[in-house]
Order: C-alpha cells, then sequence, then structure tokens
C-alpha cells in the first residue's frame, strides 16, 4: 500500500477524470467536442495493440532526447566556457544574447528552406529551443560561485582541473539544474511544433493526422501522452538534482 | 589541565617546544583602495612562534594586514617575508566564516588540497573532537562545529604560520571561550605562529603573547601580554589591561 503523500497528487487528475466522464455520460458534453474518457482509452488501447503507438512515441522520445543532447549539450559547454573564461564571454556571449532574442518558432521558414523537412530540420528547431536555459543557467551559475570557497580553496593549494571540479561546478550546479528541468520541459513544447510542420511519424504527426479524420479520441490520446512524457521528464529532472544536490538541505 | 601545566609559558618556550614556528618581518607595508590609504607604513617583527593578536575599530585594516599576510592582498608598497629567505612557508588563514565546501563531507572538506590523506584528516578531525562527525554533510553543523572543522583542515597540514581572520566571531560567547581554550592548546602544543585579527579585546588579551592596536591603517599600539596562561581572565592585572586597552581603541 503506497502513502497516501505519494496518491494525493494524482487525486486531482482522476477526479477530474471521473467528472468528465460523468459529463459525458450525461450528456453534456459531445463527443464531437471531447470524447468520453473512455473512449479515449479504447483509442490508447487500439493503437497500442496495433503497436502503432509505440513506433510514434520511439520516433518522439528519440528526437526529444537527441535534441535536447545537442541543444544542452553546446549550453552546458558554451556556459562553463563563457562563465569561465573572460575573453570567451567578451567574444561570444553578445552574439548568442542577439540570438537568444529570436524566438525559436520564427526560424521555422528558414529551417524548412535549409533542411528541407527531415529529421535534420526539427533536431535543430529542439536543439536551438533547449540551448539556450542550459547556456545561461550555467553561466549564471559559474558566475555566481561563492568567492569566498573560491579563494580559501586557493588558499589551500587547489588550483587548475581540481579547484574547477571540487568547488566552481558543484558550486554551479544547482543553477545548472534549473536549466536542465526548464529545457526538459520545453523539449516537448518544440516537439509538437516540430512534428506538426510536416513529419511522417512522431505523436505530434499522430493527432494532427487525427485531426484531419475528426478522430478527436487519438487527438485527445496524443494530447495526453505529452501532459505524461512531459510529466516524466520533470520527474526524472527531479530525480538528478535529489542526487546531485543531496549535500543541500534544500533538495533533501 | 593542560594549559595549566604550562602556565609561565613564554615567547621563547613555545618556539623551543614545537621548533616549528616561523617569525615574519614588515617592513613599510602600505595599502590602499582606490586612493584610500588602508595601511601605511607598517613596520612589525615577530618572533616564531609567537601568539600575536591584531585589534582596532571595524575598517580600520586590521584585516586587510591579515589577507597581506596571507598572499591574499597585493601590497601598494613595502615588503613582507615570513620566515627565511628563499624557504617556502607553510601557512594556513581561517576565515570569518568556515567556509566548508557543503558539497563535501566534513572529512573530504579537512582533506582538501591533501592527496590521499584521509588517515591524517581523520586525525586532525579527532584533535577538534569531531570525528565521529567525519561522513556528515557540513551543513548539519553548528557554527561552532563548523569553525572547529575550519581548524582541523587548517591544521592538517601542519601549519608554521595559522592566520585567524576572526573565526569566531560569529559565535555565542561559550563556543567561543571554548573554541579560544582548544586554539590555545593546539597552539601550545605545536608551536606554530599565530595571528589572530579580532575585534574582541578580552579574547585578545586572553590567548596573545602581543596585542597590536591597528587605527586608520597605522600601528597605535605594541602591548606585550605577561600574564600567566590558562587563568588569565578574572585576574584584577586582566582587568585592568582590558580597561587600558579599551580606552585607549575608544580614544578617551
Amino acid at each position: 500500500m503506497a502513502k497516501p503523500s505519494l496518491l494525493a497528487p494524482w487525486a486531482l487528475p482522476v477526479a477530474l477524470i471521473v467528472f468528465w466522464e460523468v459529463a459525458a455520460q450525461a450528456g453534456w458534453l459531445s463527443s464531437r467536442i471531447l470524447p468520453e474518457p473512455w473512449a479515449v482509452a479504447k483509442a490508447f488501447w487500439t493503437l497500442a495493440e496495433s503497436g502503432e503507438l509505440w513506433s510514434h512515441l520511439r520516433t518522439s522520445l528519440w528526437r526529444a532526447t537527441t535534441g535536447f543532447a545537442i541543444g544542452g549539450g553546446l549550453g552546458l559547454l558554451l556556459g562553463l566556457l563563457n562563465g569561465s573564461v573572460k575573453r570567451a564571454e567578451t567574444l561570444l556571449d553578445t552574439t548568442l544574447q542577439m540570438i537568444r532574442n529570436i524566438p525559436a518558432l520564427a526560424l521555422i521558414p528558414l529551417v524548412i528552406l535549409w533542411f528541407g523537412i527531415d529529421e535534420t530540420a526539427k533536431l535543430f528547431l529542439l536543439a536551438v529551443g533547449v540551448f539556450f536555459p542550459v547556456y545561461l543557467n550555467t553561466f549564471h551559475g559559474i558566475r555566481s560561485a561563492d568567492q569566498g570557497l573560491i579563494e580559501m580553496a586557493r588558499s589551500y593549494g587547489v588550483t587548475g582541473w581540481p579547484l574547477y571540479r571540487d568547488v566552481i561546478l558543484p558550486a554551479a550546479l544547482p543553477s545548472i539544474l534549473v536549466g536542465v528541468r526548464f529545457s526538459l520541459g520545453l523539449v516537448w513544447v518544440l516537439l509538437i511544433v516540430a512534428e506538426t510542420i510536416s513529419a511522417q511519424a512522431g505523436i505530434g504527426y499522430m493527432t494532427m493526422n487525427a485531426r484531419e479524420f475528426l478522430q478527436t479520441d487519438i487527438v485527445l490520446v496524443g494530447i495526453l501522452l505529452y501532459a505524461l512524457l512531459g510529466k516524466g521528464a520533470d520527474q526524472l529532472s527531479c530525480g538528478l538534482e535529489k542526487y546531485f544536490l543531496r549535500w543541500n538541505p534544500a533538495y533533501r | 589541565m593542560q594549559i595549566n601545566s604550562v602556565e609561565e609559558h613564554t615567547v621563547g618556550e613555545a618556539a623551543a617546544l614545537g621548533q616549528h614556528g616561523v617569525g615574519l618581518s614588515l617592513r613599510g607595508v602600505g595599502k590602499s583602495y582606490g586612493g584610500r590609504a588602508v595601511l601605511s607604513g607598517i613596520d612589525l617583527q615577530l618572533v616564531p612562534g609567537e601568539f600575536v593578536a591584531v585589534i582596532g575599530r571595524s575598517g580600520c585594516g586590521k584585516s586587510t594586514l591579515l589577507r597581506s599576510i596571507a598572499g591574499l592582498e597585493h601590497l601598494d608598497a613595502g615588503s613582507i617575508q615570513i620566515g627565511e629567505a628563499g624557504s617556502a612557508v607553510d601557512m594556513r588563514m581561517m576565515f570569518q566564516e568556515a567556509r566548508l565546501l557543503p558539497w563535501k563531507s566534513v572529512l573530504d572538506n579537512v582533506a582538501l588540497g591533501l592527496t590521499g590523506a584521509r588517515q591524517e584528516a581523520a586525525a586532525a578531525l579527532a584533535t577538534v573532537g569531531l570525528q565521529e562527525r567525519a561522513s556528515d554533510w557540513p551543513t548539519v553543523l553548528s557554527g561552532g562545529q563548523r569553525q572547529r572543522v575550519a581548524l582541523a583542515r587548517a591544521l592538517v597540514h601542519n601549519p608554521q604560520l595559522l592566520l585567524l581572520d576572526e573565526p569566531l566571531g560569529a559565535l555565542d560567547a561559550l563556543t567561543r571561550i571554548e573554541m579560544q581554550q582548544l586554539i590555545e592548546k593546539l597552539w601550545i602544543e605545536r608551536g606554530f605562529t599565530a595571528i589572530l585579527v579580532t575585534h574582541d579585546v578580552q579574547e585578545a588579551l586572553a590567548l596573545a603573547d602581543r596585542v597590536l592596536l591597528i587605527e586608520e591603517g597605522r600601528l597605535g599600539l605594541d602591548l606585550r601580554i605577561d600574564l600567566p596562561r590558562g587563568q588569565r581572565r578574572g585576574t584584577g592585572a586582566f582587568a585592568a589591561l582590558e580597561h587600558q586597552v579599551l580606552s585607549r581603541v575608544l580614544g578617551h
């Protein structure tokens, strides 16, 4: 038996679904607008059984993780570089700040011209989108590392890579993980847009396709999947925080 | 108590006991920030193994003097010679705050800057009475315990010169007296040279062989304390000295 505190967060979603089912059964909702939860569950089952759901899910997950790895990885590297090396910041930061202010989605026409409508275009959009939260937070984390601790470590003969590994990087970690968490949420938002541009697979494609045929139940399956995947990503970043920041009483 | 057994302890004996402290020679030391002189023309000779307290009002330059000796400040004038010319001196500093790395265990904090010397670190932790807290995070310790860990971290290097920058300023009165006794005991055992910056005249008189008063960046008073160690507090001579120094500091 799970502890009540584990179940409590799910009480509201479950209550909403129950209310929704009741409303659909009573005829307050037309199935054209919102199908009953049972119909959505059946659609989910059918899609799962045919294997269609899993292939879309796999495609979307692959896109999300690859896009996140590229964008987040570059953001981390450049954040560390610009945060640590003044000259790199002088050279690169202004440019990055200008690029940051262009909404990733405004690049869609150019992206389609450059990369066509295949995977590269989608990954590019995702990577650009998740780059900045990770970059900014890493940069900020490195810059706001406690100077007193750095001074202390230097006076104890800790310099170079050990100083970076034992003092600066751990000090920046809470901030870096905020960036990671933000990016993991953002990656799903961007993925929906990227997959609706033009795709042959993925949850976004499945949803858009269903819309064409007025299959509201499948549209809802897609939407709920995004909600669950988003929650999963958030859970993952919470787990990372709990593990890496276990020394910090605020994360225990 | 160990302190009483060496109550007639003097500077020369301290050096003889440990053979460990270093002498210091400051000539015409000057330092200014933005055109304002913080230190000017400080000339000072310290005997090996001497315990010197530096007092003065806030902003008088006493911390800057200590940080200059530690090499954390760049001098604008004069020179500081620590120990014999050309020999490397092991000096450690204790700061106002404990400056422990919150992401390292207490033991790893003590072992900072050492390679594979966990035995020595554990031994140092035992000398400050915290061996059973070795695997705790620093955040769960009290203020006094953190400063004891910081003291262990300084002592594990077996320094010839220990610089103390108001390390007890933030502690409650009882913990402070305990820490003072601990520092005195370790100083007697090990014979290092100690320079303590403090705003607490009583603390200075209780611990030091010599009390220096810094006034507006200059050496205002150089007072030798010839009271027997371990039972200084509460004696008439102590009270008289305290009165004398306080009225000088306050300018009466």
